[in-house]
């Protein structure tokens, strides 16, 4: 008996070799425990598009109330850096995307580069974007804490086809920018956590965590970037880009 | 036809040596456990805490209107009275009540998992609800809040300077301690069922807790984008439901009661899941019509998110939109009635028992088909218009939330109590209990039908001289009700000593986590099992026992 435990035993071992170390206790294969953080992720980006789901209700119905207010809060932004801040994100998207590549090769070094851009990345978006609220402050664009209707009932030198808008219209101009600061806020709120969760993710691919077959955290992060990455390519065009097919 | 199984002698079973309780000991094997049947119980420690506390605000709310003047309290203080009770009831107890706690410890045993799928976020949603539940008290202590629990704009936003920020950061963050949770049940019903678990052979308990759960990821987000814009309105003063500046406080209303009606589902569902258990283990019988009630779920799942606009009647939505939702609301009373006949039938020549889970079902069936009837009278736009806003509306979502959903999860925890805990509660006293709450239930809020009849509004610490005799009888009643719900508290806690040991399967139930030893490993099951039989298999579970009986032998 003792000597066929001790001769089975070493098999024993290998069988659970078989196991990686990522393997969670209560999963029954590595295939399920994949699947399941996937279909986890996906279910968590439901949720998400249902929380900005409310503030797009709340657009699609006062762009429709008050369009004119909507038009004239629009011209006060820049175009310019809008766009730039869409071509950022977009890379942004490239580069977490050719992470999960690395790790699905198993290049920790590359992984470890991706991520670091599209930290960078992420950090331009923000930047650019604090910039564009510091400009809305000083003039006088924000709702409730610093708003003027002046720029909007006098004639707009950027927009000189825009006429100025009466006085009761451009007070509404204040729902486009309550929803202008509550979307991007949300949106950057967003960019925020996921450039910290990169920075934790960057911390642990070092260690060589994400390059031995446990794709799945990086993969996941993934859909969660892009995510935030679409939700901008939707803002950009409802808050920039007003009426600019006439 | 029902298949008559003998209760196995209770006197020879003894405790398992290892379970989930005693695998691991210290608060910090608690505070930082993966194991959900360990979150389950931190949630009904918590969560019974919150209920007493909002069941002392119900006491003086129904102490206030003994006397016909606002005698005992100021107005002011009234407000903030049934606006905490409301608060700490909904979403600190209702919508947590079962599936947290019930839920929580029993879906992954019953589809046969070692655990929910994601053991931390399970965890990381109880710290959730206890920041929530302590951003409550803290707008409590500070003074309170006034606004009732719906935060209605402007009110919450410009007229009042009572905490409604914190109370709103609470629910934000309670909030997602429940998108966790319904995140957590979807996925692991989807992916960690045991080999021969089907869609069709899970318990009843399981589909309505999917369909709960899709609720909660689905609405409980709006709920959150809302609260915050509510928020950002008070705090910097954004004007996206502020009428000054362009914005309109019905869009509130809508986005409000687009999580608010389907929340009501949030909370009945999953005691519909007990009901359906607990009817089919006393009357030895399978749920007649089983796919009918699955299937039952998900509609009374798809309809509750497209009729929120019956709770703005009177606010100004159009004639026809309000049409729209009044026939859509009615639809509800469809899949509701086939759940209740459906349950009916399954009594129907089976081999009734009276224990007491039973009598809390039986309790559940009656008050929640008043409830949800009365329901039907308020989704008719003439009677609403007469009836909304008084106590008529009080009397009638209390039968469905305290009718009905508080039934359930006693009738839940009694069931569950020996799969647990490991003891029997003692069943004399907890029949008391159970007809004592019935009794002092329909004293409580019967005679507020009728006062709401008779056009007695609601939220008001004073009303005329000639409502008093009914305001007598309801708070008597809620006296009573007070008992029937601290009775359980006491015996429940004495049988964690001192109850009789129960035993594996104290119910001849079939359920899956009947058949593991109670209270249950922390990975439940000793290797997975391989589920070749339907739900509610009475026949199997007989034969399963002579063939144990017979090896034994």
């Amino acid at each position: 008996m003792d000597s066929q435990a001790i001769a089975t035993h070493p098999e024993h071992e290998e069988t659970a070799h078989e196991h990686p170390p990522f393997l969670r206790h209560h999963f029954a294969t590595v295939e399920q425990q994949r699947e399941t953080a996937t279909f986890g992720m996906w279910l968590f980006l439901l949720t998400e598009i249902m929380f900005f789901g409310g503030m797009f209700c709340a657009y699609l119905i006062y762009r429709n109330w008050y369009y004119p207010a909507f038009v004239a809060g629009s011209h006060q932004l820049s175009i310019v850096l809008g766009t730039v801040n869409t071509a950022v994100l977009i890379c942004s998207s490239f580069t977490m995307a050719m992470g999960v590549h690395s790790a699905e090769t198993r290049n920790r070094k590359a992984l470890i580069t991706w991520l670091l851009l599209t930290i960078v990345l992420g950090c331009v978006f923000l930047g650019i974007k604090a910039d564009e609220y510091h400009e809305k402050w000083e003039k006088h664009h924000v709702p409730g804490l610093n708003f003027s209707v002046h720029d909007f009932v006098r004639e707009n030198p950027a927009y000189p086809d825009d006429k100025p808008l009466p006085l009761d219209m451009a007070d509404k101009t204040q729902v486009y920018f309550s929803l202008y600061f509550a979307m991007t806020g949300m949106h950057a709120l967003h960019m925020i956590i996921g450039v910290s969760l990169l920075i934790i993710l960057v911390a642990r691919a070092w260690t060589g965590a994400y390059t031995e077959g446990h794709v799945a955290p990086i993969e996941n992060f993934g859909l969660y970037w892009h995510f935030v990455d679409i939700v901008w390519i939707f803002l950009f065009p409802l808050l920039y880009l007003i009426s600019r097919h006439q | 036809m029902s298949t008559i199984v003998m209760l196995p002698d209770q006197q020879t079973a003894s405790l398992p040596k290892r379970s989930y309780l005693n695998e691991e000991y210290g608060l910090k094997s608690w505070l930082l456990t993966g194991d959900h049947k360990r979150i389950a119980i931190l949630y009904l420690i918590s969560i019974t805490i919150f209920f007493f506390i909002g069941g002392f605000f119900a006491g003086m709310i129904r102490l206030e209107l003994l006397t016909p003047p606002s005698d005992l309290m100021a107005a002011d203080t009234y407000n903030k009275m049934f606006t905490m009770h409301g608060i700490i009831m909904v979403f600190l107890f209702l919508v947590p009540s079962v599936p947290a706690t019930i839920g929580n410890f029993l879906i992954p045993i019953m589809v046969g998992a070692k655990d929910l799928a994601f053991p931390k976020v399970n965890l990381l949603s109880w710290y959730l609800y206890v920041v929530g539940g302590i951003l409550v008290l803290a707008a409590l202590t500070l003074g309170g809040v006034d606004t009732g629990w719906t935060f209605t704009t402007p009110l919450s936003t410009h007229y009042l300077n009572t905490h409604v920020i914190t109370a709103g950061l609470a629910i934000f963050v309670a909030g997602f301690s429940s998108i966790f949770t319904g995140l957590n049940f979807i996925v692991t019903i989807h992916r960690m069922r045991a080999p021969g678990m089907t869609w069709f052979r899970l318990p009843l308990f399981v589909w309505s807790h999917y369909a709960a759960s899709v609720l909660m990821v689905l609405g409980t987000p709006v709920l959150a984008i809302t609260l915050v814009l509510v928020i950002l309105e008070r705090v910097i003063g954004i004007g996206v439901f502020d009428p000054a500046k362009g914005g309109d406080p019905l869009l509130f209303q809508h986005l409000f009661w687009f999580y608010s009606h389907p929340a009501v589902y949030i909370m009945i569902l999953p005691g519909f899941g007990v009901i359906s258990e607990v009817i089919s283990t006393f009357s030895r019988k399978r749920v007649f019509g089983y796919t009918a009630v699955a299937f039952s779920s998900v509609a009374i799942a798809v309809f509750g998110f497209f009729v929120w606009a019956h709770h703005m009647f009177i606010m100004g939505v159009s004639n026809y939109s309000a049409l729209v939702f009044s026939l859509l609301t009615m639809l509800v009373a469809v899949p509701s009635a086939i759940k209740i006949f459906n349950w009916s039938f399954t009594l129907y020549k089976g081999s009734i028992t009276f224990e007491t889970p039973m009598l809390y079902a039986f309790g559940f069936m009656g008050l929640f088909t008043i409830g949800g009837l009365t329901g039907v009278f308020l989704g008719s736009m003439g009677m609403d218009i007469h009836l909304t806003e008084t106590y008529f509306i009080v009397a009638h979502f209390h039968f469905v939330m305290v009718g009905g959903m508080l039934m359930a999860f006693l009738a839940g925890v009694h069931f569950w109590w020996p799969k647990m805990t490991g003891r029997m509660y003692p069943e004399g006293i907890s029949k008391l209990a159970a007809l004592i709450t019935f009794v002092g239930f329909n004293l409580t809020f019967f005679p507020q039908f009728i006062l709401g009849y008779l056009g007695m509004p609601r939220r008001y610490a004073a009303y005329p001289p000639e409502f008093q005799a009914l305001n007598v009888l309801s708070t008597a009643g809620a006296t009573v009700l007070g008992v029937g719900y601290v009775l359980p508290l006491l015996y429940l806690a004495w049988s964690l000593k001192y109850g009789k040991i129960a035993g594996s399967n104290p119910w001849q139930a079939t359920g899956l986590e009947w058949q593991i030893q109670s209270p249950p490993l922390t990975e439940n099951f000793v290797e997975t099992p391989v589920i070749d039989y339907e739900a509610y298999d009475y026949e199997w579970l007989a034969n399963k026992t002579k063939h144990e009986v017979q090896t034994v032998g």
